[in-house]
């Protein structure tokens, strides 16, 4: 479970994260959804400590991060599995370097464990020979699924998934949001997505999470929202004609 | 004001660049990685450049000793001091700044804009040691070769133009290469080369790593660079010369 309690964070004089306290459930897929600028991707960044906050307390467990040194902070984030929005792969490393690489540095493993870790874990996100190609050798799609599998090489507690779908078509955007919630329930990680992708939401979103102008405006499930009375969340969710029909029906 | 904030950012990058590597037996492969990168990769220009300034030098040497006084061994001996003395640790260094400095902040700048050091940092990884100190490590390692192949190179390349062009006598050319050889200058040059190499590594990282926005910030951070290395390279070879040749 990872907790943000009273978080604050402002870049000069622009306020962009006000007084947000959230608990993020273990074994649950955790949306945070909102609109571009909204503070999503700085929260994330903040939890994962990328971000320094001006005030406020996270907690992994019973662990405050934002307290730790440096040394404390490093062996927490190698709890910690993340996607980044483009992939993040490392260009000059294959795709089985890429996966390797984590256990590489972290693991005690002999180097037939870690390569038997790297195909499985490429193995479980659907990636079969292509592990020579590069980065820029496989599509948007592969390379998102590349970085799950190095996410979770080393079998992460916490998961953090930055627009996993953006730049993906609908159909390759639910197979990633599906693996990420079969990953999630078979590994109980508390996992985190940062998205603005409707589909997701209603594909995954076991706690959603809505981030307006900064401040925590809503929190529930997917069914919830149906009959939530926040207007912002409303002219979110409910913007496209698809969703306004859906909803009529609902 | 800028200056000393950046001077201070710098001495702080140095701080996380030479703190303890995360495993040994990576950064030693990450260090051949490197040497072969940015050493051997730069053979070809090294060598293209000393051969035609080496044969330069020899040229210009010996068309402007037309006076029957000087002796014609000069210009081997100038074409070897030149070469020995500055050419081949400063101007090649100058060079590899250019060469070395500008694709170093390009893909360090890269990996900061396409999230690629922040996947290092999750990880747990320090990014600043872990891809800047290898570069570091492998010039201070592979440029002193480079310059004393330069060396080589240059003085061939002034013996070959004299010979072909009938300018010089071959055994005037080698007797003026052979002639009040001080060894001295040879570990003055190799320092110089080494400190060189350390500023062609640490300063195009630094703008690489703290670059911020897209493609064309990437771009500035690669020219500047390049130019406040080359400058930091001139400012060095004046101190280091005033140091060590006093």
């Amino acid at each position: 479970m990872i907790t943000v309690s009273n978080v604050n964070k402002s870049f000069a004089n622009l306020k962009v994260l006000n007084d947000i306290s959230i608990n993020f459930e273990a074994g649950k897929t955790n949306l945070i959804i909102g609109q571009s600028g909204s503070g999503k991707t700085v929260l994330l960044k903040s939890i994962v400590g990328l971000h320094e906050v001006d005030s406020g307390s996270i907690f992994y467990n019973d662990r405050n991060f934002t307290s730790m040194n440096l040394k404390g902070k490093k062996e927490i984030r190698k709890e910690i599995g993340m996607v980044f929005q483009g992939g993040a792969l490392f260009d000059s490393m294959s795709v089985e370097e890429n996966v390797l690489f984590p256990l590489d540095m972290f693991s005690d493993m002999n180097e037939k464990e870690k390569k038997d870790r790297a195909n499985f874990c490429l193995n479980r996100v659907n990636i079969q020979n292509s592990n020579h190609l590069f980065p820029a050798e496989i599509s948007g799609g592969m390379q998102k699924r590349v970085a799950i599998a190095r996410a979770i090489a080393l079998n992460p507690k916490y998961l953090f998934c930055d627009e996993p779908n953006s730049g993906l078509d609908p159909v390759t955007a639910i197979l990633i949001d599906n693996l990420i919630l079969e990953i999630t329930k078979e590994y109980n990680m508390t996992t985190i997505i940062n998205t603005h992708d409707m589909n997701s939401v209603m594909e995954i979103g076991e706690k959603i999470i809505f981030i307006s102008k900064g401040n925590k405006a809503w929190e529930g499930s997917k069914n919830e929202i149906f009959d939530t009375d926040n207007q912002d969340l409303n002219d979110f969710v409910f913007a496209s004609e698809l969703y306004k029909k859906i909803k009529k029906i609902s | 004001m800028n200056l000393f904030e950046n001077v201070g950012k710098f001495s702080r990058f140095l701080v996380l660049v030479f703190s303890k590597p995360e495993k040994g037996k990576t950064l030693f492969s990450q260090i051949i990685r490197e040497i072969d990168k940015l050493g051997i990769n730069s053979i070809g220009i090294v060598v293209i450049i000393s051969l035609f300034m080496g044969a330069v030098i020899t040229l210009q040497t010996a068309y402007n000793m037309l006076n029957p006084l000087l002796p014609d061994y000069l210009v081997g001996y100038t074409t070897r001091e030149s070469m020995l003395l500055e050419f081949s640790s400063t101007i090649v260094g100058l060079i590899l700044a250019g060469k070395v400095g500008s694709n170093i902040a390009s893909e360090i700048g890269s990996m900061r804009v396409t999230e690629q050091i922040d996947a290092l940092e999750i990880m747990g990884i320090n990014s600043a040691n872990h891809l800047v100190l290898p570069k570091i490590i492998a010039a201070i390692f592979i440029n002193p070769f480079l310059y004393v192949l330069s060396v080589f190179v240059g003085i061939t390349g002034g013996l070959l133009a004299g010979y072909l062009t009938g300018t010089v006598n071959l055994t005037d050319y080698i007797d003026g290469v052979q002639y009040a050889f001080i060894p001295y200058y040879i570990t003055y040059s190799l320092i110089k080369t080494a400190v060189f190499a350390f500023i062609i590594t640490a300063i195009p990282s630094f703008y690489g790593y703290y670059v911020k926005g897209g493609a064309l910030e990437v771009g500035r951070a690669s020219t500047k660079a390049v130019v406040n290395s080359s400058i930091l390279i001139l400012l060095a070879n004046v101190i280091l010369t005033q140091i060590l040749l006093k």
